[in-house]
């Protein structure tokens, strides 16, 4: 398993405040990103930038796993991000997940309509074996 | 309306204050007889109109956003106004996936306003500004 830490994106977000990126791992082909805090449209840049270097430096990444569990807040600046995310990992044929979403967030993305394109699990594992 | 108490806050068209502006009016919400859910429901519905304000009526300028939340015994009303570039097409602005901006938008602030509020009024001028008026009942006048 190969592990990261964005430096950039930690100072971004020090300096910004709101959304903190707790860890972004690789795993075979797929992107796990856990975040905590608010993701709205002050804090959903850094984060837009975080993945999109990933997708950049590792063209095989197909695959974005979202752990949402500590993610207090989502409106639609934040599925924006994603959605754009989404849009460039299916280029490459990959799929989105989100994972232990929070009852209200997941009220959200449910009425963004994310589930029609998007997995949800309840854990990493589950993720990784769709 | 016999208004109980009210707030109003005003800033600049900032990112960073569209944080402020949800905790402020959840805070002011909470002395009413609102459910957690409802709570974050308003939150998301403030945020996206002071995003709107930020993105869509001052865009790359800057002007103050205006926010009034008062309540009576029914309900809670929230006005969210900017003397921003106005809305020229407010049914078509509402439309679920319209945006002016569709490589990151997803064209859906108006949508969950309407959906996760009770009601919901918008009023623009092209020009001089937008004022989008939301309120939601509290739940103690629906039993």
């Amino acid at each position: 398993m190969n592990r990261y830490k964005i430096d950039n994106f930690m100072k971004m977000q020090s300096e910004r405040g709101g959304a903190e990126l707790l860890s972004a791992e690789t795993v075979n082909q797929a992107l796990i990103i856990s975040l905590e805090g608010e993701l709205d449209l002050h804090t959903a840049p850094p984060f837009k930038e975080c993945i999109d270097s990933y997708l950049a430096k590792n063209t095989a990444l197909r695959d974005l796993i979202l752990r949402m569990d500590k993610i207090k807040f989502i409106d639609s600046s934040g599925l924006g991000v994603i959605l754009g995310r989404y849009k460039l990992i299916q280029k490459r044929g990959g799929k989105l997940v989100f994972v232990a979403c929070s009852p209200h967030v997941y009220r959200i993305l449910k009425l963004s309509g994310m589930q029609k394109i998007a997995y949800f699990t309840d854990s990493i594992q589950e993720a990784l074996s769709l | 309306m016999e208004v109980k108490n009210w707030v109003r806050l005003e800033f600049p068209s900032e990112s960073e204050n569209v944080l402020f502006a949800r905790t402020a009016v959840a805070v002011f919400a909470s002395q009413l007889d609102f459910t957690l859910e409802e709570i974050e429901d308003i939150k998301v519905a403030v945020s996206e109109a002071v995003s709107n304000c930020v993105i869509h009526a001052y865009g790359d300028c800057s002007g103050n956003i205006v926010v009034i939340c008062k309540y009576s015994i029914d309900e809670l009303e929230i006005t969210v106004e900017d003397n921003g570039c106005g809305i020229p097409d407010i049914v078509q602005a509402s439309e679920a996936g319209y945006t002016t901006i569709p490589e990151e938008r997803m064209g859906l602030g108006l949508v969950f306003i309407h959906e996760l509020m009770d009601h919901v009024a918008i009023a623009s001028e092209v020009g001089k500004g937008t004022k989008l008026l939301m309120a939601k009942r509290i739940p103690r006048s629906r039993e």
